[in-house]
């Protein structure tokens, strides 16, 4: 378990455009004051929580049954292929609609988080599996796994959570107050294309680690 | 392959895409008004000052059969890319997206990598539209949230009911209708949207056998042209509320909501009154304006344009017995700040400036003639050269400076109302940016033997884009 990881992808999801910032920024806009900032930014937070939490929470119950031997290749095809689908098509979710309140917002943050594979990048850094786990026997990777702390995929959705909440609010504070959107023409870079890098590179990590 | 940064063509806002550059050119409807077995085509025209081609035809892309009846076309992509719930900002605008109403075949064109030479790349044929939608006679094309959103005047059959239907923006496959409960309506023409609100709106013509014929006077007499406003909920894709002008207020087309976002308002022309040949603009309006998006839509009539009285015998016999000449408002563009409106009047020949800062109480501050049932103004360029047609498709530039217009309307009405044959042009007003306009002296560009309508300017117009942002 990384903790550096943890807040560093957070930070990585939270800077994206369509994670929320920007969806923060155009509401506050759009109802002409910054309260309409400051309210989406729970709704975005508690969606993207969930979204993490529910791969962590599959990914361990999974642990519970299948071996980390085969967990482990698995989740790393699983990145590989998932990125190397989002360089091919840049697919996103459908979602059209402005007006939207606390539920909506977190519905949508929790299927953008989903769609673009969030929980599945943290998802290795919080397996928990050192490198000689892969040559231990299935039974004593079983045996360790189920030893694992609970509170730590829990601790790890926290950190990252907070992680991406904080640089969401202070993006979005600043375009909304300082920057203005002019910087999107100019600085939007095609995150799409660096994210999808990232599963695969983390898929690749994960499987020769 | 997508792009690094976002297309320098879109703007978060129409107050930033104020700024853009200006249009280097612009891509034209150009339609075979005979029946020689020649197509339609997309025109190209030199709009850059500086060029030697100034106010020319430059290119001409036929389609590859004949009898489309191209009419209005758009963009696979635009600022919409940059609304915030699904933002794919990496897309290209780089399709245009062109409907026959006549054929109901679609046409991908390929502006890159020379824009000055599109390429037709692919053919939605009228079988596949029809399998896909039950709908035929495509029309508005606008980029939007969920891919490409094309209206359609009916069904295959050429009865009813017209609507909406989407297309993929990459693949441009067809994906299927677009609504989900269309409630009252029926009728079908021009389709349009408040982003910030969720809002649909939707005009009402008639169906493909209502019009493919010429205007029907029987029906016309009997109020049986469309007449009403629908509105959507665009993220349900549902009906919620139909306004109706009045059944006297025949053919309600063009739809120019509001540019910014949170702006609750929009302009429609209606092109006749029964009651007195009388052409107006309406504007609809949300009730108890606020953000809950419970208000109530309303629609008031702010301009009325009488009928002049005119000689019959240099009328022609659909409006003999009349004596007089109808405006006929059939087209209308609103500057990207929301501050002037453009009121195309194909019957008269007049083309008005009005200044609709305050929406429901417009200011008419400039107007120009061109052409006309009765008056044939002639351009500056050619003094002494009457002009028959009318002001009709216009189109802004983003930055306001610059408007164009062309002057058919649809092949079989053209007959009634200049059967001495519309002779085809193109000409571009400069506009001070405080009100006021004039017809630009050295762009008058005359086409031969091909009728222009729709012009679309290169990087994006005034009627072309839509913003998530104010």
């Amino acid at each position: 378990m990384q903790w550096s990881a943890m807040l560093f992808l957070g930070a990585f999801h939270g800077i994206n455009p369509g994670m929320g910032w920007l969806f923060a920024v155009a509401l506050g806009m759009q109802q002409g004051s910054s309260r309409g900032v400051w309210r989406a930014l729970p709704p975005l937070a508690v969606g993207h929580a969930a979204s993490v939490g529910a791969v962590l929470l599959a990914a361990a119950l999974a642990q519970t049954v299948i071996p980390i031997a085969i967990l482990r290749p698995t989740v790393s095809i699983t990145l590989v292929a998932f990125g190397l689908f989002h360089l091919v098509r840049h697919r996103h979710p459908r979602w059209v609609g402005m007006q939207v309140g606390f539920g909506d917002l977190t519905v949508w943050s929790f299927l953008m988080a989903s769609a673009h594979g969030a929980g599945l990048m943290i998802l290795p850094f919080v397996m928990r599996a050192t490198p000689g786990a892969m040559a231990m026997s299935t039974h004593h990777a079983h045996q360790m796994s189920a030893d694992a702390p609970g509170w730590v995929p829990l601790a790890a959705v926290t950190v990252h959570s907070l992680a991406y909440l904080g640089i969401t609010t202070l993006v979005a504070w600043i375009v909304y107050r300082k920057l203005g959107l002019a910087l999107l023409r100019k600085a939007w870079w095609n995150l799409d294309l660096m994210w999808a890098a990232s599963l695969v590179g983390t898929g690749l990590l994960t499987f020769f680690l | 392959m997508p792009l690094l940064k976002p297309d320098p063509t879109f703007y978060p806002s129409p107050k930033m895409a104020m700024q853009a550059p200006q249009e280097k050119l612009a891509y034209v409807a150009l339609i075979n008004p005979t029946k020689n077995g020649r197509s339609d085509a997309i025109g190209v025209v030199d709009t850059d000052p500086d060029s030697s081609g100034y106010g020319r035809l430059v290119e001409q892309v036929d389609m590859p059969q004949a009898g489309d009846e191209l009419h209005h076309f758009g963009w696979n992509a635009c600022s919409s890319c940059l609304c915030p719930y699904a933002p794919h900002p990496h897309m290209e605008r780089r399709y245009l997206v062109v409907p026959g109403i006549n054929s109901s075949r679609i046409h991908i064109l390929d502006t890159k990598p020379d824009p000055r030479r599109p390429k037709l790349v692919k053919t939605i044929e009228a079988q596949e539209l029809a399998k896909r939608t039950n709908y035929a006679s495509p029309h508005t094309v606008h980029c939007g949230p969920e891919g490409i959103y094309v209206s359609a005047l009916g069904a295959p059959d050429g009865g009813g009911p017209g609507g909406t239907f989407i297309m993929d923006p990459e693949t441009f496959d067809v994906i299927g209708p677009w609504e989900l409960d269309r409630g009252p309506q029926q009728l079908a023409y021009d389709i349009w949207w408040h982003l910030g609100y969720d809002t649909m709106v939707s005009s009402s013509w008639g169906t493909p056998n209502m019009v493919k014929d010429g205007v029907n006077p029987e029906m016309l007499l009997a109020g049986k042209y469309g007449h009403t406003l629908n509105m959507w909920n665009l993220r349900e894709r549902r009906h919620v509320q139909e306004l109706d002008l009045g059944a006297e207020q025949q053919m309600v087309l063009e739809l120019r909501p509001a540019h910014d976002p949170t702006r609750t308002y929009g302009f429609l022309g209606v092109v006749v009154s029964l009651k007195d040949l009388s052409a107006s603009v309406w504007t609809w309006y949300r009730q108890n304006d606020g953000n809950n998006g419970g208000g109530k839509w309303a629609v008031k009539k702010v301009i009325e344009i009488p009928a002049e009285p005119a000689d019959p015998k240099l009328l022609p016999p659909f409006l003999q017995g009349f004596k007089a000449v109808p405006p006929f408002i059939t087209d209308i563009n609103l500057s990207l700040d929301d501050k002037f409106l453009y009121v195309s009047c194909w019957g008269t020949g007049e083309f008005i400036q009005y200044d609709v800062s305050d929406p429901l109480h417009p200011k008419k501050i400039a107007s120009v003639r061109l052409g006309g049932i009765v008056s044939r103004a002639a351009h500056p360029a050619k003094p002494r050269q009457p002009l028959n047609g009318g002001p009709q498709m216009v189109e802004a530039s983003r930055d306001g400076r610059r408007v164009y217009f062309t002057n058919s309307l649809y092949t079989p009405w053209d007959e009634q109302f200049y059967p001495d044959g519309i002779r085809s042009w193109m000409v571009k007003l400069d506009v001070n940016p405080a009100g006021g306009m004039a017809l630009d002296p050295k762009f008058l560009l005359e086409f031969e033997g091909m009728r222009s309508h729709q012009v679309r300017l290169g990087g994006g117009d005034a009627s072309s884009d839509s913003y998530c942002y104010a």
